[in-house]
């Protein structure tokens, strides 16, 4: 296990290393750079002369050869843990991000519980109920939440939520808690407002896992070791519990391996659409204004964590299943 | 001795693979019902303006926001007597003064007549022959309608869906042949040679899906110049987003790579002298093009919501291309949902019953293509 757990840290090594330079290179693939946007922007208000330009060009190592550019990156974030400063607030990247990665994750570990919570009992459901109404409408809906684009789900449930509920929606918390402690009234209000986006977000996933969950289901209902446990007189619900369910738990786990990129990228775009303080705004505006440093950051870390988020998955299917060798 | 029967009357009809196939898929209703919309939806998208009423790109002072407008059946001519006339009721538009808010009313007298085959604007039917006539709409040209509502500029959104139809669906299918291009050359050299070529492809798979997609589209897509023409972003965008599809695709073919190259029909054909470029071919990619054909139709509506993400948020196609993703684009903030529901609801829907139908067309052709399925 020791051995197993050490060579797939080992092999997490060059794929960050990659990670990086991919992130690297999509952060420098827009012609220009954030001095040249900086400079359209001020035209209109005089503009910069050619020595600030190039004065500024210089303290921020700008006009380098790309890999001289990557070294200085990548050695002050391993090094220093410095992720540079944001060309357009002109604070340390640190300052920026932590509070919004935390929210990202957070939403994102939540929308997996959620995930799991909803799809194992319909997952369950669906497979011994096999075309029941219930079935039905499960697959049904299975069908749908697939279909939906995160986003769009988002703006219907604002939409509802606003019209027919009169609820305040955007943000985690109402506009009069934005700058309050933390009370206990407002993490009450935080509820109110996050179960929204955990359900746009969660809603494809426990739609996928809903089928996966019956399938398997449904491929170990039959089997003679269930019949055999159905002979010796079990409780159907005990024996559904203790054998087939078991067996067909492992992508439960297993897909936290793709569920976990998937949920990440779905909080973004929800979180532009319904204004959450996570990375997705942050991000997007970044890209937009070409502030390099911190959409390079922002990109790096939610892509490592990805995959060490996978890494954990792969490490607890190994531990649960004993049929996985270590080899 | 006794009389051998040389003809058999009954001798049973010999169905090949494709058409065991046909008749298994046709027996999966709710697939067969998607074939027949999928089939109409790229129909719409074919013939464009000649369904389209109005021009897409045309703005109204007098129509901003305006909401849809349903279809009368019957009307009272100038005599008074009621009789079946296709119309619609024109609006009037009111502006409250002090919150400088718009509403409109129907107008019961002036009604604007319908019908089929209508003269209207000027567009290219299959992008090259010119013509006026459209499916349906007012009969006068100068008259508007909106079905469908209309935008912020008073455009038509039932003609900008129509229009969109053409970009978002194509992109789904130009995007599936890349990434069947990708994904079939790389699963299949992977599968084929095995050892290390196999290691280094797999791992460079592993690699693509287990980073999150969405950031990595937003940084690719946000590296497309605003000046670019349309048509280029438009095929950088389909690049883009057909890195998801052939991570998929690759795995499935290397897949059955693995599983048919032992198999005696291959060895056999190798052992006939042939190449490992004609075995491939003549031999391996039909046995399981039928797979791949259902797993190409299940790509096709990822790269449809792919394309309407990075569109909507404003990184992917650029207004004035008309996609599904650039037209939900108007609808952003709840303010604007509020005052018009339609320009989220009437695209919303269109991107929705495109994606579930070429879902269930996948599922059913995956379902007819598998032997074992019953």
């Amino acid at each position: 296990m020791l051995g197993f757990f050490a060579r797939r840290l080992l092999y997490m090594i060059p794929t960050m290393f990659l990670v990086s330079i991919v992130t690297f290179v999509i952060i420098q693939l827009p012609p220009g750079d954030y001095l040249d946007t900086l400079a359209a922007e001020l035209n209109d208000s005089g503009g910069l002369d050619e020595g600030t330009m190039q004065a500024l060009r210089d303290q921020y190592g700008l006009g380098q050869p790309m890999y001289v550019q990557y070294y200085k990156w990548i050695s002050g974030i391993l090094f220093e843990g410095n992720f540079g400063i944001s060309f357009e607030k002109n604070v340390p990247v640190n300052d920026l991000i932590w509070d919004r990665l935390g929210w990202t994750f957070g939403i994102s570990i939540m929308t997996l519980l959620f995930i799991w919570i909803t799809a194992l009992p319909i997952g369950i459901y669906s497979a011994v109920r096999k075309y029941s109404v219930g079935d039905y409408v499960a697959t049904f809906f299975g069908f749908v939440g697939l279909a939906v684009p995160n986003f769009l789900l988002a703006l219907v449930m604002m939409y509802v939520a606003f019209k027919y509920f009169g609820q305040s929606v955007g943000g985690l918390v109402s506009p009069e808690y934005l700058d309050a402690p933390w009370t206990w009234d407002k993490y009450v209000d935080l509820f109110k407002h996050i179960w929204m986006p955990i359900v746009v977000v969660g809603t494809s996933g426990a739609a996928a896992l809903i089928r996966i969950m019956r399938a398997n289901l449904l491929d170990e209902l039959y089997r003679p070791y269930v019949v055999t446990a159905r002979a010796k007189g079990m409780s159907e619900f005990q024996l559904l519990l203790r054998y087939p369910v078991r067996v067909a738990l492992n992508p439960f786990v297993s897909t936290i391996g793709w569920i976990l990129p998937t949920l990440v990228s779905g909080e973004i775009i929800v979180a532009v659409v319904m204004n959450l303080p996570t990375t997705g705004p942050l991000l997007l505006r970044a890209l937009l204004v070409q502030d390099m440093y911190l959409a390079g950051s922002l990109i790096l870390i939610v892509s490592l964590l990805t995959v060490v988020g996978t890494l954990i998955s792969d490490l607890l299917l190994a531990w649960i299943d004993p049929r996985i060798r270590y080899q | 001795m006794t009389k051998v029967d040389t003809n058999p009357v009954d001798a049973p009809a010999l169905l090949g693979p494709w058409q065991l196939m046909w008749r298994k898929f046709r027996r999966h209703r709710i697939a067969y019902f998607s074939l027949w919309l999928v089939g109409l939806i790229y129909f719409m998208a074919l013939t464009g303006g000649f369904l389209a009423p109005q021009d897409p790109d045309e703005t109204n002072r007098r129509g901003i926001f305006a909401p849809p407008q349903g279809i009368h059946f019957f009307a009272a001519d100038e005599t008074g007597e009621t009789r079946f006339q296709l119309h619609a009721k024109s609006l009037v538009m009111q502006i409250d003064q002090s919150t400088m808010r718009r509403s409109y009313e129907p107008h019961e007298d002036k009604i604007v007549p319908l019908g089929f085959f209508v003269k209207g604007y000027e567009y290219k039917l299959f992008g090259f022959i010119p013509s006026t006539r459209h499916f349906f709409g007012p009969v006068d040209p100068d008259h508007k309608v909106n079905f469908l509502g209309a935008d912020r500029l008073g455009r038509d959104i039932l003609s900008r869906i129509v229009l969109g139809t053409q970009v978002s669906m194509s992109i789904g299918l130009v995007g599936v042949i890349v990434s069947l291009l990708i994904g079939v050359s790389l699963g299949g050299l992977s599968g084929y040679y095995g050892g290390w070529i196999d290691t280094l492809i797999q791992r460079l798979i592993e690699f693509i899906r287990s980073i999150p997609t969405i950031p990595l589209w937003m940084g690719l897509a946000a590296a497309i110049p605003l000046g670019w023409p349309p048509l280029r972003t438009y095929f950088v965008v389909t690049l883009i987003v057909s890195m998801i599809g052939w991570t998929g695709l690759a795995r499935e073919v290397r897949g059955k790579f693995l599983s048919l190259r032992n198999e005696d029909f291959i060895i056999a054909a190798r052992l006939d002298g042939l190449t490992d470029w004609e075995v491939i071919w003549k031999h391996m990619v039909p046995s399981f093009s039928s797979h791949i054909i259902a797993s190409l139709t299940l790509a096709v509506p990822l790269m449809i919501l792919a394309e309407t993400s990075l569109s909507f948020l404003g990184i992917g196609l650029q207004p004035p291309i008309i996609s599904w993703g650039t037209l939900l684009k108007e609808a952003q903030n709840i303010r604007t949902i509020i005052e018009a529901p339609w320009l989220l609801i009437a695209p919303g829907s269109m991107i929705v019953i495109a994606v579930l139908a070429l879902n269930f067309l996948g599922d059913g052709l995956r379902d007819a293509a598998d032997p074992n399925a019953h």
